[in-house]
């Protein structure tokens, strides 16, 4: 098109423009300056800190206890995946042993998480495109979740269920039951979703070929999660840095070759199907015993460093913790993986149309606070 | 995979320390049996290396970098095919008090090994440090974040700028002589 302009004397020239930060489909306060020339997009720059609160200073004054409770503001979508990370560094580095009991819900509880942050994707995924249907089909879905969680964990949305030492709380007795509910219904789902979206033709040439991220370029960018594993880059961290009770269950890692938009979906859709699986192998055994384990009512982490990452539902959430002995830590650094996989976006952005970017930015699965922190 | 000891051996061999012939003969052998073909070579020198190697309160291999060597050192740590370590994962700034610097968290995809590297400057008022962005590119936003909250200038960096915060926003909120008495909350 850029030619036909030029051979009839047309003069373009690249203009800046503001994507957000009251973009619908920015999914937040994300503002990213534009360059384009008509409908060309020339260079992405995301200008940050909207809603930046300062997350990793405060945690220089906060208790560990407390610390827990700040990390499902990140990521509220991974909430108890991001409180899970904070627990276990706390854990690992007063060397406690945590009772079976509690890994295996954590597992179960976390893996729900991620179900219910890809039901939440799967949706607005479909309306960036332009499918408002799947909007309502994925909502409907999650709700079922969120009411598990509201019973068991006492919240729907920052949950805050995992505490250093275990649990909150132990299980609702209808947990199970419900739970098992739930994998019923949504198996019957999930084929659903395929049925609407992923075959839809529209939607697959809206997606295939769209925003492209190579491998190399992947690891570089230090992508992780379904993006990244899209690209083929053996990322899980459940797979290679186990934690909780995942090394007792058998799923596979669900790795493309393509890294482009269709890829990424198909992705999360199978881990879907492994997420369900993981609760299904785990939901009948959950071992009896003790829902948590006394830690002092002070907790003073031994000088040192820790570092532990876990995998949430965007890409693995580091949590680095410097200690010098007392209460509070020195530093504490949080890598959330919103952060490192928008910085791919202006390379995977560049040369395409401004259309494509959305349906590249539905799968980043971008969450705003755990990006601005 | 490598083991630390391993790690340390080969990286440590990249920055000999020129002080190293001094050291007597026999302080640098202490008494290692012969070396049987195909074995790993364990470390049989003392500290041969201006690095400073630890592993103290940490699961990783730590490693102290001076500032003028930490770029030879980062592009080494990428390209050497032994090492391979593609996978920035983690870049903090931390305030040590009387030093500012960088802690890089690297992983090799390929060999799932990992490393701590910490660089670390004396100079408070002007913080120099060079960047490696071209060596990972996730280390642009990363640096970014650091210059924002430390003041730490990376050199050749192509964009650098505040991140987070507004361009007039005074001082740098995360070192720890950082004082507003207006916004920050102190028990």
């Amino acid at each position: 098109m850029q030619e036909t302009i030029a051979n009839k004397n047309f003069k373009t020239e690249p203009y800046q423009i503001n994507m957000g930060p009251q973009h619908p489909a920015t999914h937040g306060v994300l503002n990213l300056l534009l360059t384009i020339d008509g409908e060309i997009i020339k260079k992405v720059e995301p200008d940050l800190g909207y809603i930046h609160r300062s997350i990793e200073k405060m945690c220089e004054r906060d208790s560990y206890q407390q610390i827990v409770h700040l990390t499902d503001r990140m990521d509220y979508l991974s909430s108890n995946i991001n409180n899970e990370a904070v627990c276990l560094a706390v854990e690992n580095a007063l060397q406690l042993e945590i009772p079976e009991r509690v890994k295996v819900i954590r597992t179960i509880i976390g893996e729900l998480t991620r179900i219910s942050s890809h039901c939440l994707w799967w949706g607005v995924m479909g309306m960036d495109v332009g499918a408002l249907t799947t909007y309502f089909y994925g909502f409907r879905d999650r709700e079922m979740l969120n009411d598990i969680f509201e019973e068991t964990c006492g919240a729907r949305l920052t949950m805050n269920y995992n505490v250093p030492g275990g649990l909150m709380l132990d299980i609702h007795p209808n947990f199970i039951k419900r739970v098992k509910e739930f994998v019923a219904h949504f198996k019957t789902k999930i084929p659903e979703y395929d049925r609407l979206l992923t075959e839809n033709v529209i939607f697959q040439k809206r997606t295939k070929g769209v925003g492209i991220l190579s491998k190399e370029d992947a690891i570089s960018f230090g992508v992780t999660g379904p993006v990244g594993r899209a690209s083929g880059v053996s990322c899980d961290v459940r797979k290679h840095h186990p934690y909780s009770a995942l090394d007792k269950v058998t799923f596979k890692e669900c790795l493309k070759a393509d890294g482009d938009t269709f890829a990424r979906y198909q992705v999360r859709i199978m881990e879907l199907w492994e997420s369900l699986s993981i609760v299904e192998q785990l939901i009948d055994n959950i071992p009896e015993g003790e829902h948590r384990v006394a830690t002092n009512a002070v907790i003073k982490l031994p000088k040192g460093e820790y570092y532990q990452k876990v995998e949430t539902a965007r890409g693995e959430f580091g949590v680095y913790i410097i200690s010098t002995g007392t209460k509070n830590p020195y530093r504490l650094k949080f890598r959330s993986p919103g952060f490192s996989n928008l910085s791919a976006l202006n390379h995977m952005a560049v040369g395409g149309k401004i259309g494509d970017l959305v349906a590249t930015m539905a799968t980043l699965d971008l969450v705003i606070p755990d990006i601005d922190r | 995979m490598m083991t630390n000891e391993a790690l340390q051996h080969l990286i440590g061999g990249w920055f000999p320390n020129p002080e190293f012939e001094k050291i007597p003969e026999v302080a640098k052998q202490p008494d290692t049996e012969e070396v049987s073909e195909g074995l790993v070579e364990l470390p049989k020198q003392i500290n041969p290396s201006l690095l400073e190697f630890s592993e103290e309160g940490s699961q990783h291999l730590n490693i102290v970098v001076k500032p003028q060597d930490l770029y030879t050192l980062m592009h080494q740590l990428k390209t050497n095919e032994q090492t391979h370590f593609d996978y920035l994962f983690c870049l903090s700034g931390v305030d040590w008090g009387e030093e500012l610097g960088v802690v890089y968290h690297l992983e090799s995809i390929n060999h799932r090994h990992t490393i701590v590297v910490k660089v670390k400057t004396k100079d408070r008022e002007n913080p120099n440090l060079d960047s490696v962005y071209d060596i990972w590119a996730t280390a642009e936003f990363h640096e970014r974040e650091v210059f924002d909250f430390f003041g730490i200038i990376f050199n050749n960096h192509p964009n650098l700028k505040r991140l987070f915060l507004t361009e007039d926003w005074e001082g740098y909120p995360l070192r720890k002589d950082y004082v507003d008495e207006i916004n920050m909350v102190i028990k």
